[in-house]
């Protein structure tokens, strides 16, 4: 039991240990060689990391579109491999396979660069990111700003599609990206706040830690009454920075045909079609680990806990996504300003007024 | 230490990498038979007209600008909850003060009709 919890640390360690007899070998400087073990087993730590979230998003496809089939009772992809599961696979392949158009009179260079600057930042916010005991790419001490900060470089790269196509739908779907994402930027990052009050850190391991006690019931969602009202505007402006349904105005098909990605194709349109699943995976990680407790839990492998919060709240967001029909923009607007931030404020008032009192009965 | 955010610089290298290497993969793998009605911008089937690169609605703009005011001032709220508990009471009148301004302006937005899409 013991081994299969610490599974991946011991083995971070084992290959560390390993680098290290190496480098010896070299009779370098000890600060060199500390330099190079430490580049090399960030090399490896990230190369995995990036696998890893590659695998995750082929799944979460898969699973939103079994999802959808099964809520609008149709059977979904079930023709590649056992249930569908290498449809994602099969997609990946024909992307590649596509012919890659710029139309003419387009910014060729922001045209080319768009996708990039979408996908690459949802990646680097994983790095901070507690996926179990022990278990964290980066160790920064301020890993919720590196989050927030790197988590809305994406919206540059939107604008920047919308932009370089020389495309009207393109351009009217970037603007209405860029006007919801940072709507929704406010009372998402000003919600965090009351957590970090809570916990008087910045490092997401120290706010797991801080959730530890009481089997689960310290965990800040139980925070009553600051916890729940933090997650729920949290969770709903994550839903509308990722511009999902019912937030899906961006790119409301029926409207202006795909938004800011209509002029894309191949492996371009599918780097933002990976983008817009790590940002959704990103959003639900961090709502596990600032009001879930992160990767604790009884019996289970650290890591193992950790992936079923984190599915749950997937889940969840994929159920809202079909049920629910799309908001008009003023009303999305006025959602924002007028009920989410005022709500947010209010909350960290509330969290400065409660923490000691929570804290003297425990609950934190 | 500098040394700690070494892991950081590998990975935007490394990222930036995948991600240029993906699409230069595509480019190559793809085929490439453009003809002018392919390349020209999707205006659901019409010719298109005019310059995609017209002028947009002041509303953008107008939340922009929120977006910048609102963007300031939640980064004086998170050096002040971290250490919450040191400042104890004179951190919490102290921020008391700060809100207070912030929602003065904030019901004047509201009253001025900035928060209409409209």
């Amino acid at each position: 039991m013991d081994l299969l919890n610490n599974l991946f640390v011991n083995l971070y360690d084992w290959l560390a240990g390993a680098l290290h007899a190496l480098a010896a070998g070299l009779n370098l400087v000890k600060d060199a060689e500390n330099a190079i073990v430490a580049a090399v087993m960030s090399l490896v730590v990230i190369v995995v990391l990036l696998l890893w979230l590659v695998l995750m998003v082929l799944v979460l496809i898969w699973l939103e579109r079994k999802n959808a089939a099964r809520i609008q009772d149709r059977v979904g992809p079930n023709r590649v491999g056992p249930f569908g599961l290498l449809q994602p696979v099969a997609d990946t392949i024909k992307m590649f396979i596509k012919e890659d158009i710029v139309p003419t009179n387009a910014d060729r260079l922001v045209h080319t660069l768009a996708p990039i600057v979408v996908a690459a930042p949802a990646v680097l916010a994983f790095a901070v990111i507690p996926w179990g005991k022990g278990m964290f790419p980066v160790d920064l001490n301020i890993g919720v700003l590196w989050v927030v900060a790197v988590g809305s470089i994406g919206t540059i790269g939107i604008f920047m599609a919308g932009y370089g196509s020389n495309n009207k739908y393109s351009l009217l779907g970037g603007m209405r990206a860029v006007a919801q994402m940072v709507s929704y930027e406010v009372p998402q990052v000003l919600t965090i706040v009351a957590i970090v009050l809570m916990t008087g850190s910045l490092s997401l391991n120290k706010i797991v830690d801080a959730q530890s006690g009481w089997g689960g019931m310290q965990w800040y969602i139980f925070a009553f009454p600051v916890g729940p009202i933090a997650f729920i505007v949290y969770y709903l402006s994550a839903l509308a920075e990722v511009n999902r349904t019912p937030f899906d105005i961006p790119e409301g098909e029926s409207e202006i045909v795909a938004g800011h990605h209509t002029e894309y194709s191949g492996m371009k349109w599918g780097l933002f079609y990976v983008g817009e699943y790590f940002n959704f995976f990103l959003v639900c990680t961090i709502a596990v680990t600032l009001f879930f407790g992160g990767w604790q839990g009884p019996l289970l492998p650290p890591y193992v806990w950790f992936l079923i919060k984190v599915y749950a709240l997937i889940l969840l967001g994929m159920w809202i996504r079909m049920t629910w029909p799309r908001f008009r923009v003023d009303q999305l607007m006025g959602f924002a300003w007028k009920t989410l931030v005022p709500i947010a404020l209010v909350n960290i008032i509330l969290a400065a007024l409660a923490t000691p009192i929570l804290k003297a009965i425990g609950l934190i | 230490m500098p040394i700690d955010y070494l892991p950081i610089l590998v990975m935007v290298v490394v990222v930036i990498a995948f991600a240029a290497i993906a699409l230069t993969f595509s480019a190559l793998t793809g085929p490439r038979r453009p003809n002018p009605s392919k390349l020209s911008p999707y205006e659901s089937g019409m010719p298109p007209f005019g310059s995609a690169r017209r002028r947009i609605s002041i509303k953008y703009y107008l939340t922009a600008v929120l977006f910048i005011l609102f963007d300031i001032e939640i980064i004086f709220f998170y050096p002040w909850a971290v250490l919450f508990r040191q400042l104890q009471l004179f951190g919490l009148i102290e921020m008391a003060v700060f809100v207070i301004v912030l929602l003065v302006g904030y019901v004047y937005i509201w009253k001025k009709g900035g928060f209409d899409w409209d």
